[in-house]
């Protein structure tokens, strides 16, 4: 359902403030649903047009339950393409739609200026329509089960991309170049010859049968003289479209996953600065523009309910848009750079104030060129820390609890950064695709402190081979000593390295 | 845009998988969660099965995060969710795959009956449960003259001429023409004809705790629930007995708090009586279900009981379960002996339910399919 016209009237009068704002973004389709509709499109992660998979009814069932049990509730879900499509729920107050109108005009500015959007594709709703087209065929033709099992497996190793893959062109020259191969292979070619009358010769040395024996050895001597992959592959999936003894369908669907998964990744690289953002600039539109003296207190209520957080729960919003104001106000008084570091009255940082108003330059160019992990390393202060209370707890075994472990700024940070660093997941590649001369496979985890969960790591190894179809390895650290999990398609082993 | 069937078609893939009835080497990776949630001004837990796709992933336990709030190290942090901080956030959620799903009690009844069954069920007294049954309750203008109903023609003769004048008080003549003729028809009523009974037996003597008497009743509110979602028409009786034995109502045998000693002859006496009086073993599917936690009185009457069993109960039932809880007190020594005088009989099942957990398992033992 389109908006109302009176929407349609805040619409353009938001859409109007943004762009003087100086926000730049594509053209906003609005659409008002209900709960349940509301709830699909959230449960397809925005495209209703994705391909069968139980995980989005899960999803969808999940998100009705929380929505029944008043626990949760959308007001909100903005997609990523161009034009942008963007769902506004329509039991919202008119108030909550102003705010959320602004709200999401923020977050298509940021789709459209972040660097880490750039090679995102604008057009992805055909993509997932053709993948669900695609998957549909596959299900038609080999059974839902197989087609299922199969998505699962990949699924199963979602988290094994590289997420700079779209911004960079890593292995066009080096280990998938052929020529460099061959070059080293016809350097001593022997002689398999055996000494014949000339009559004779087609008989003792068959044609066929030489150029065979030249083959095995080019292929042999490839396989020694070159690791492969020359260099470690962060790209697994990747490397397993490419390496995988797969069927056609199974190479298709294997890079379904992994397109889908490169391309919510900016989503997730951004989650604290995108909300941050959208927070950002609905405030400012709201307080200084758009909200009649007779909303400001439901908008008050709305705002601060959004950036409530507590306990162990961070708020992205919240985080994100204190920052952003953080970093305006400083540049806009010049808190910032060695002059300003090296004051050591409290007194005189405290009133600094060099009134440079460079604040909306720096919130603007910021928003362009940084994600989650640079942002916080860089304008999280510890000022900032204190302000928003922020502590790390940890995990208290002997009081089965988890408690406040420590307010210091840098064991926060630590903490924080680590949590960001590959989005929580741990850093694996393949550095070996023959492994022991046997075409086993060798993966290794880039362990920095935490170990991996063993049995998830065990049943992901049995998912591996089954699209590996050889012994599969992974090289990591379990209980601080260095170790090698295995799985032979029968029998799962560890040996200590 | 949004196609209803096709979420109906995820979701409905998805819980058949939860049940098991397909790709079944996902249902190990199926575990219990639960989702507070609110239902009127009410905290309540809806408990939940997840499905987690197994990936490299880092051991959480270990980790701890950042929070915000109050408090000095060392106090603990609250996991509560923040008032309202769920806007807009679906649509970047990637990476949360918690999957919370809350069945309804029908859902639930539905799934259990995937794996259980009633035993040995035979078809006894009619072929149906439910049955057509004939009876002259209707009325019709035609029919064969051994089926006219003389009252109500005369009644439709009489009224006729009295309208028409012709009728005469004096001469009260009355002359029934075709268009008064009625007659008795036949009209197909259903009927349901209950073919099966289950004997719901407890004991609620003093050795049986209320931990005891709780997995007893949990259990038996199972197979009764189930069972009668099932077999419609199906009959339940409720037996609770100490040293002597009595009917009772199912919201008593459900709710009842007794003590004394143990006979258990007394309750198969009375079951064998209830048998034999109301439910010819040819006409009935019966299923007697004995709870206990096997310490009864005397050697004397575990041999009693074994006599019922073997003489009455037996050869009437289509199946005789024992349960046997699991008491701090008692010798539980009846079970032993249940096993070994029946051990190689198919028509009697044995239990241990050692505590709730094993509940499910004993249900399943009773009426687990493939028998």
């Amino acid at each position: 359902m389109t908006l109302t016209p009176e929407l349609e009237a805040t619409r353009q009068q938001i859409e109007a403030y943004a762009r003087d704002y100086g926000l730049d973004f594509y053209e906003v389709i609005f659409e008002m649903v209900d709960f349940e509709t509301m709830n699909q499109i959230a449960a397809y992660d925005g495209f209703p047009v994705r391909y069968p998979h139980w995980r989005f009814g899960m999803e969808y069932n999940r998100l009705s339950k929380a929505y029944a049990y008043g626990l949760q509730k959308i007001y909100e879900l903005v997609i990523n393409t161009d034009p942008c499509y963007a769902y506004l729920m329509n039991c919202n107050r008119d108030i909550d739609q102003k705010t959320i109108i602004a709200h999401v005009y923020a977050h298509c500015d940021f789709f459209k200026n972040n660097a880490t959007f750039a090679h995102t594709n604008r057009k992805m709703i055909d993509v997932m329509a053709n993948h669900g087209t695609q998957i549909r065929k596959y299900i038609e033709r080999y059974g839902e089960d197989t087609v299922e099992a199969f998505l699962d497996t990949c699924l199963s190793l979602e988290n094994l991309i590289d997420n700079h893959s779209p911004h960079i062109l890593r292995y066009e020259t080096k280990s998938l170049n052929q020529t460099s191969y061959m070059d080293d292979a016809q350097e001593t070619p022997p002689n398999f010859r055996l000494r014949a009358k000339p009559h004779m010769d087609k008989y003792i040395n068959p044609t066929d049968y030489i150029a065979e024996q030249e083959q095995a050895y080019k292929d042999e001597q490839k396989r020694y003289k070159e690791q492969f992959p020359s260099e470690p592959y962060r790209d697994v999936l990747l490397f397993l479209m490419q390496h995988a003894q797969l069927e056609n369908w199974q190479v298709e669907v294997l890079s379904i996953v992994r397109d889908e998964a490169l391309y919510f990744a900016p989503q997730r690289a951004t989650k604290i600065m995108n909300e941050g953002w959208a927070s950002f600039w609905h405030s400012n539109i709201m307080t200084q523009r758009a909200a009649e003296a007779s909303e400001i207190v439901d908008f008050a209520d709305l705002h601060s309910g959004t950036m409530a957080m507590s306990g162990q729960n961070l708020n992205p919003y919240k985080i994100g848009l204190e920052i952003f104001r953080d970093i305006e106000d400083r540049w806009n008084t010049g808190r910032f750079g060695k002059e300003y570091d090296e004051i050591e009255s409290y007194e005189e940082k405290r009133n600094w104030n060099k009134d440079l108003g460079l604040g909306r330059k720096k919130v603007f160019e910021v928003r362009r060129v940084y994600s989650d992990i640079m942002f916080l390393d860089e304008f999280l202060t510890m000022e900032l820390c204190q302000q928003l209370k922020l502590f790390t707890f940890e995990y208290n075994g002997s009081s089965e609890q988890y408690e406040i472990a420590s307010r210091q700024y840098q064991d926060i940070k630590h903490k924080l950064l680590t949590s960001l660093t590959n989005f929580g997941e741990p850093y694996i590649e393949v550095v070996d695709g023959n492994y022991g001369n046997r075409s086993e496979l060798l993966l290794k985890h880039t362990h920095n402190g935490v170990d991996l969960k063993q049995d998830y790591a065990q049943d992901t190894l049995r998912n591996l081979y089954t699209i590996w179809k050889r012994p599969v390895n992974l090289e990591t650290i379990v209980d601080d000593r260095p170790t090698l999990l295995s799985f032979d398609g029968s029998d799962h082993s560890s040996r200590t390295l | 845009m949004v196609n209803q069937t096709k979420i109906d078609q995820d979701l409905g893939r998805f819980k058949r998988i939860i049940r098991g009835k397909v790709r079944e080497n996902l249902k190990k990776y199926v575990t219990q969660g639960e989702m507070m949630g609110k239902q009127g001004k009410d905290i309540v837990s809806v408990p939940i099965p997840q499905i987690d796709i197994p990936r490299f992933k880092l051991d959480g336990n270990k980790g701890g995060g950042v929070g915000s709030g109050e408090g000095e190290p060392g106090d603990p942090v609250g996991s509560e969710q923040g008032e309202g901080s769920g806007a807009g956030q679906a649509g970047d959620q990637e990476g949360q795959h918690a999957i919370e799903v809350e069945f309804t009690f029908d859902e639930f009844v539905e799934i259990m009956a995937e794996e259980l069954e009633l035993p040995n069920i035979e078809p006894k007294g009619s072929e149906q449960l439910q049955s057509q049954k004939g009876r002259y309750k209707s009325i019709t203008h035609v029919g064969p003259n051994s089926l006219r109903h003389f009252k109500r023609t005369y009644k439709e003769a009489l009224k006729r001429q009295i309208s028409a004048g012709e009728y005469n008080p004096d001469d009260p003549m009355i002359i029934p023409i075709r268009k008064d003729q009625r007659y008795r028809y036949c009209q197909e009523v259903p009927e349901p004809v209950t073919n099966a009974v289950i004997i719901l037996m407890m004991d609620v003597s003093g050795s049986m705790e209320d931990e005891q008497k709780e997995i007893v009743r949990i259990t038996s509110f199972w197979i009764d629930t189930w069972l009668r979602s099932h077999y419609k028409g199906l009959q339940t009786r409720y037996i609770i007995h100490d040293t002597v034995a009595k009917e009772v109502d199912k919201d008593t045998f459900f709710r009842i708090r007794e003590s004394g000693g143990t006979v258990i002859s007394s309750a198969y006496k009375l079951c064998a009586e209830m048998i034999q009086k109301e439910y010819p073993a040819d006409q009935w599917n019966i299923y007697p279900f004995h709870f206990s936690d096997g310490d009864n009185w005397s050697e004397r009457d575990n041999e009693a009981s074994i006599q019922i069993i073997r003489d009455i109960l037996l050869p009437a039932s289509n199946l005789f379960c024992y349960g046997q809880v699991e008491s701090r007190y008692g010798s539980g020594k009846f079970i032993k002996e249940l096993s070994k005088h029946f051990g190689e009989e198919d028509k009697i099942t044995l239990s241990k339910i050692e505590n709730k957990d094993a509940i499910l398992t004993a249900i399943k033992e009773f009426l687990g399919k493939g028998k």
